[in-house]
């Protein structure tokens, strides 16, 4: 199968040409939208659908840190199994922990704020390592322990979400 | 000698003659109809010269219907009969509503959507929509002298898949082709970027009469591009009017009132609520059936005050969008006003503080989603040449999941995702030997079940008796342009394969859409079957008309044996164009589809790879 690199016609590679896939998933939506079928038959427009479907995952998964690691690892025969594979080491889940009772305690807006700046600073760092294991040194099997560590991070970063909307 | 050709009225002569299109701005108080005129968008006027249409219906008799301004004189002596504001029913169960208890109507509690009983009989909100659609059209085909091509309704960006599919039904009631179903915010940010050339972050808020959306886009070169969208699709200005209207009744002490008497200060209380944009104080009087009269007097404070929760409660949808963006109010550079309810100074004051600059309200807020949605349709009827058009990219506004065990959703499509958008997920059998499963598609943001909206319920039938967990089971979601859902599922081991596709449904069957379309021509008094005809002839030219430009430019994708089987296809087609069995001329279009499903397909691969190797030179 095409992967969603190829789709863009970019190198697989975790450090994101972003100006490129921008430009090549417009470029490639202004040949597919719907819009541009709108009046086609039916054949056409099943077509155009088709393709859109495609071209928006692929540009989703391929913007999303997390996505777009699983998909390379894929790429490369390495499955990082978010399901089945959740043994951490102990410093990462006491991290984890700390933060997480950071969020049970930020009863204020500002005190989210300043525990979402320091999440996005620990996922920074991740992504930055995860770019390394992947571009660098081609560690897969190291990546993919970090990808999952990524996603933690993200879940993380939905609650926050939802506490904002909580105190609103 | 030759003879002159006449074509068929609504069919072009040629190819390239402009198609009539028009956008349709379908509100819960107003609707109006606009379209491009020699390239510039116009709402158009009835015959005395009105734009707006009041989104009001009422059912005199059996027979007789008045919509807009007749229907709205008649309101308070007939309000049972006359439906205002059906907006708020649309795709909705009588458990959705709030404040019915001090709405006039005589409601019916169906399953998915509530109905309202009249002087015509029991009537569905969607048919009461297509009342005001069909009078729009009407309007539209006598200002433009010609048969509508096609139509982009606008809805509310926060529209769930019920209020969508029950809009787009009314369209099609109402004698329609839609061509699309357009969220209003992204309409209105369409009429405000090309009109004044803008780029880069812009918020849209729309508080209409009945529904909020704030959209955060990024407007670039040619593209509109929503990055995040959030609302209330059960708040607007009518809101503001039922405080106003609780706050009469508790000044002038009032006694539980009557339908006409409801209905009657309702009236008040809104002319209250827009003479108060522009004076300090307004006076409110009203003779009440029981001949005792109210006189009270409202200042601008007092309605500051006991509206100001309303005003609140839109900001927070405001902060969700931005997060979910993630970005800040300084990150924006503009905020469009769109809906006659922004006018109100305390909800201009209240975006202002939080956006941390003056609102734009350089395009009338009643009509800017009209004038976007025509320049839509415009570009979805082929008008605008390539490279003049432009790019939209739209999303969806709640999680689209399915139920799991223990009440829970599991989220299929998350919110905010660019459409068109699909995605599957497998799932598995929990009992050993289970051969059916049941699926419940849902939509929302809350983690049970209970407390999000249900679209549809099917069933998997005929999964081969396996041990629990063996089963693979792909459910797999679709969504539109349109912001619709389908769903279908597949068990896929052991070669067994079942599946199915469900539109989600809101109580309306097929077959009512089919009735209420009978019906409503049965009361035009229309010909139902010559309608259908020039509609599979408009149809079938049409594609007849693609398939050559098609074949114009891209004949090489085919061999010779292929080409001819299209050619073959075309002719059938086109001789069956000039008979009158409009049966016979859908058969010989879907013939003609299947014949270009696997041409369609190699065109789209080779638009994807010119693309591509375009980027690739340029780059170079």
């Amino acid at each position: 199968m095409q992967s969603h690199f190829d789709l863009f016609g970019l190198a697989p590679a975790y450090a994101l040409e972003t100006d490129a896939l921008e430009r090549s998933y417009r470029e490639i939506q202004s040949k597919v939208h719907p819009d541009r079928f709108a009046h086609a038959g039916d054949a056409e427009r099943r077509a155009s659908l088709q393709w859109t479907t495609r071209v928006n995952e692929a540009y989703r998964t391929l913007k999303d840190p997390v996505q777009r690691a699983k998909h390379l690892l894929e790429l490369h025969g390495v499955d990082v199994a978010f399901e089945t594979n959740t043994a951490m080491p102990p410093e990462f889940l006491m991290q984890q922990m700390e933060l997480r009772e950071a969020l049970e305690n930020a009863k204020d807006p500002s005190a989210l704020d300043e525990l979402r700046k320091r999440l996005r600073q620990e996922k920074s760092f991740m992504e930055r390592q995860i770019g390394d294991s992947i571009d660098h040194k081609k560690d897969y099997n190291a990546a993919a322990g970090l990808v999952r560590k990524l996603q933690f991070l993200d879940r993380l970063d939905e609650e926050i979400d939802a506490a904002y909307e909580e105190i609103e | 000698m030759a003879l002159l050709q006449i074509s068929e009225p609504g069919m072009s002569p040629e190819p390239h003659q402009a198609r009539l299109a028009i956008g349709i701005d379908l509100g819960t108080t107003n609707s109006l109809v606009a379209t491009v005129r020699s390239g510039v968008p116009v709402v158009l006027a009835d015959a005395n010269g009105r734009t707006l249409l009041p989104s009001i219906v009422r059912y005199v008799d059996s027979r007789k219907i008045e919509v807009g301004y007749a229907a709205q004189a008649r309101q308070a002596d007939d309000p049972k009969n006359t439906i205002v504001s059906v907006k708020r029913f649309m795709g909705r169960g009588v458990k959705d509503v709030a404040h019915l208890e001090s709405a006039p109507y005589d409601f019916v509690d169906a399953p998915g959507m509530l109905q309202l009983r009249t002087a015509a009989g029991v009537k569905s909100p969607v048919e009461v929509s297509s009342e005001i659609l069909r009078v729009l059209r009407e309007r539209a085909e006598l200002s433009l002298q010609g048969n509508i091509s096609g139509a982009v309704i606008t809805v509310p960006a926060y529209f769930d898949d019920a209020q969508r599919q029950a809009t787009k039904d009314a369209g099609r009631i109402a004698g329609l082709n839609v061509l699309r179903l357009l969220n209003e915010p992204t309409a209105a940010a369409i009429a405000y970027g090309l009109e004044n050339s803008s780029e880069g972050t812009y918020a849209v808020y729309d508080l209409g009469g009945g529904t909020f959306d704030i959209s955060i886009l990024k407007l670039s070169k040619g593209v509109f591009e929503v990055v995040a969208t959030s609302g209330d699709s059960m708040l607007g200005g009518d809101d503001f009017d039922q405080r106003v209207f609780c706050w009469i009744a508790e000044k002038a002490k009032l006694a539980p009132l009557g339908a006409r008497d409801m209905r009657l200060l309702q009236v008040k209380a809104r002319e209250a609520k827009e003479y108060l944009t522009l004076h300090g104080e307004a006076a409110i009087t009203a003779k009440l059936s029981s001949g005792e009269f109210v006189d009270v007097s409202l200042d601008t404070e007092t309605f500051c005050s006991i509206t100001q929760t309303l005003v609140h409660k839109t900001l927070g949808p405001v902060r969700k969008a931005l997060r979910d963006a993630g970005l800040t109010a300084d990150d924006v550079k503009g905020v469009v006003m769109v809906g006659g309810a922004t006018r109100m100074p305390q909800v201009q004051r209240a975006v202002g503080e939080f956006f941390r600059r003056d609102p734009l309200n350089n395009l009338d807020p009643d009509k800017v989603v009209a004038l976007g949605a025509a320049m839509q349709a415009n570009v979805l009827a082929g008008n605008k040449p390539q490279g003049e058009d432009w790019l939209l990219l739209d999303v969806i506004p709640l999680s689209l999941g399915i139920e799991t065990m223990g009440g829970l959703t599991e989220k299929i499509i998350p919110r905010n995702t660019t459409i068109p958008a699909g995605r599957a997920q497998e799932f598995t059998t929990f009992k050993d030997g289970q051969t059916g499963m049941s699926i419940h598609v849902v939509q929302g943001e809350r983690e049970l079940v209970s407390d999000c909206r249900s679209l549809a319920r099917f069933e998997l039938k005929g999964i081969p008796p396996m041990a629990a967990g063996a089963a693979r089971i792909r459910v797999a979601f679709q969504v539109d342009a349109d912001g619709l859902l389908s769903v279908s599922a597949k068990e896929s081991t052991s070669g067994v394969e079942a599946s199915i596709t469900v539109k989600p449904s809101y109580g309306l069957a097929d077959a009512d859409v089919e009735r209420m379309l009978r019906d409503s021509f049965d009361h035009a008094r229309e010909d139902m079957h010559a309608r259908a005809l020039a509609e599979q002839r408009v149809d079938g030219q049409r594609l007849i008309e693609a398939t050559r430009s098609a074949l114009a430019v891209d004949e090489k994708l085919l061999n010779e044996e292929e080409r001819a089987a299209i050619e073959r296809a075309i002719s059938s087609l086109q001789k069956l164009l000039t008979g009158t069995d409009h049966r016979k001329i859908k058969q010989a279009v879907e013939a003609l589809n299947r014949a270009t499903d696997e041409f369609a397909a190699r065109r789209m691969d080779a638009g994807i790879k010119r693309a591509l190797a375009g980027r690739k030179i340029g780059s170079l």
